[in-house]
């Protein structure tokens, strides 16, 4: 059975940026075997010379002429944010005091 | 007027026997009179609601040309932007937040004069089979309110079998529109990938996620898939081509000399008594409508559920990167100094629920180096070899078939604490998404043990979603004369509003 400690969970959701409480550490660490040992059933298939889909239509990259079209308005765009100033989004400090 | 079908409402305000208004204002009171129980809304936009009727109404007392659905009301699921009407994806990190953009989905209801009664309920971000992940509450099954309406398009599903709306759209990354579709009682079609723009369609898992119509009756649900269908340029995913003729094929249902393949691997063990009675049945009556029953074998499908588990997760722990508190919906945190990493951590702990939460980190784990190969890359090698079963399996047959979910409708709270049993519930409806095709579920009748529906599955290659309402009206003419009537109409009454 695979295990993930609680360690291996907090440091992923330290990668997903989800700071979570001590009792959601333990609850995932205890759930994530199961569900890894159900996911892991992908390595039984012989899959040599097998390509991989990531995608399912066969459709290459898409490009439309260079031309400005109709968008958002600067307040229709900041309509939503948490805190805004100056027409921009105000986001917290994002560098250290030095 | 409300327990009529969509085609029956659309006809009835063409001659002029009923106006938009009356017809959304009683669907506003069934709502009002049911939703206390059902739980099928997340916001009621009656004054929205009311204003497009009435745009509907003025349009046809005009003389304009009126497009078929016009006046007729739809519920929407609450993944689907709408400008300036609360859209949260059942999330509570979206709390409040009024996109400034209409999704495609959205200009097209509103262009087909189609009235947008409101937000309906889901899973969060459409994680989930119950709609117990919704960061608001689960939604009812109006059939038995102890019981989920499934999901992640249970809210959609609840609002059409309890007659608040005749007309739905859900999403489908997994089978979130057949499988609530199937727990309900209703029709609900998954078209093909690409078949509708997926632009301010809020991304789960974006090479699976899919939105499509549920209605009452195999024509009406054909009648809104032609409505939200068609290429659209702001979705680099949409397939330019010409949207298959599915009205006309719901109104043809001829079955005769059609192949249908049973897929030998989405039935038996696992499945419950009653679910596989009804769907032999069901096959019973289309070979007597003349259709020939074949079997079909996609021994890669085993590995369906496994694939799915990773791929969906991947994609969302990317997707759901963009909830980082800075630009739009919940910041919490953001006092004395916080730093803006800490600022979005504390929000996402904040936003986001277990299921949520639970998927980023396996989608995380999945992608991480040293794992990506054993995990992600298998899973994008088994839908390779799924594409392949398909392939083989629709060159021996025109549509496949199985059971929608492998039981009727469960408790709430039954499944809530074990996401391995709830993941489960897919295992019939993941294939079609891993492939990128298009599938239907329809009512095949009450469980024996239970008398709870029982939904039938059919499957066809991508761009011919036409042949599931070709099959699918064959099967349904024939059910109802079998029963005496639809099977919606033998739902138990809801407190609030006699049936």
């Amino acid at each position: 059975m695979s295990t993930l400690s609680r360690d291996e969970v907090a440091k992923l959701a330290g990668l997903a940026r989800i700071e979570m409480t001590e009792d959601e550490l333990v609850e995932l660490s205890s759930q994530f075997g199961m569900i890894l040992d159900a996911v892991a059933r992908v390595q039984e298939v012989n899959l040599e010379g097998v390509k991989a889909t990531s995608h399912p239509q066969p459709i290459e990259n898409i490009a439309r002429p260079d031309v400005v079209l109709p968008s958002l308005t600067p307040a229709e765009a900041l309509s939503g944010a948490p805190a805004q100033e100056e027409q921009r989004f105000r986001v917290p400090q994002i560098l250290g005091e030095e | 007027m409300i327990f009529k079908t969509a085609t029956e409402m659309a006809d009835a305000l063409s001659k002029k026997e009923v106006s938009s208004v009356e017809l959304t204002q009683s669907h506003l009171d069934r709502i009002a009179a049911v939703d206390g129980d059902v739980k099928a809304f997340l916001h009621v936009d009656k004054e929205g609601a009311l204003a497009q009727a009435a745009a509907v109404d003025a349009d046809r007392a005009a003389g304009k040309n009126v497009s078929p659905l016009a006046g007729v009301p739809l519920a929407l699921k609450d993944v689907l932007a709408q400008k300036g009407v609360p859209t949260t994806a059942g999330s509570k990190i979206l709390q409040g937040w009024k996109p400034p953009y209409d999704s495609t989905v959205v200009s097209k209801l509103k262009n087909a004069g189609i009235v947008i009664l409101g937000k309906t309920n889901m899973d969060e971000f459409a994680m989930g089979s119950s709609t117990e992940n919704s960061g608001y509450g689960p939604t009812f099954n109006p059939w038995d309110l102890t019981r989920t309406p499934g999901g992640s398009s249970g809210g959609s599903s609840a609002a059409v079998a309890a007659f608040e709306a005749p007309l739905a759209i859900g999403s489908d990354t997994g089978g979130s529109i057949r499988q609530p579709a199937a727990l309900t009682g209703i029709v609900g079609v998954r078209p093909t990938y690409g078949a509708v723009s997926r632009y301010g369609l809020i991304a789960y898992s974006s090479s699976l996620d899919q939105a499509g119509p549920f209605a009452r009756t195999v024509l009406d649900t054909a009648m809104l898939h032609e409505v939200i269908a068609g290429h659209d340029a702001k979705d680099a995913t949409s397939i330019n081509a010409a949207v298959p003729s599915v009205v006309a094929a719901a109104k043809s249902g001829d079955v005769k000399g059609m192949k249908i393949g049973v897929i030998k691997q989405l039935q038996g063990e696992g499945y419950q008594k009653g679910v596989q009675t009804r769907f032999t049945e069901s096959l019973e009556l289309l070979a007597s409508l003349g259709a020939e029953i074949v079997e079909v074998d996609c021994p890669s499908f085993e590995y369906a559920l496994a694939a799915y588990y990773l791929i969906a997760p991947s994609e969302c722990s990317s997707n759901l990167a963009r909830f980082d508190a800075m630009r739009y919906g919940l910041r919490t945190g953001d006092e004395g100094g916080a730093s803006a990493e800490a600022v979005m951590a504390a929000t996402r702990d904040a936003g986001f629920g277990r299921e949520v939460k639970r998927r980023i980190i396996l989608g995380t784990y999945a992608l991480s180096s040293g794992y990506y190969d054993a995990y992600y890359g298998s899973a994008q090698k088994i839908r390779t070899l799924i594409i392949q079963d398909y392939a083989k399996a629709f060159a021996a047959a025109d549509v496949l078939v199985s059971p929608t979910a492998p039981t009727t409708a469960y408790k709430i709270g039954e499944k809530v604490d074990d996401p391995m049993a709830m993941y489960l519930g897919d295992v019939a409806t993941i294939p079609v998404n891993l492939a990128g095709i298009c599938g239907m579920s329809l009512p095949a009748g009450l469980a024996d043990e239970d008398n709870l529906p029982v939904g039938f599955q059919i499957m066809a290659p991508a761009m011919q979603d036409q042949r599931l309402y070709q099959a699918g009206a064959a099967l349904e003419a024939a059910l109802i004369s079998k029963w005496g009537g639809a099977l919606i109409t033998k739902a138990p009454a809801l407190k609030g509003g006699a049936n």
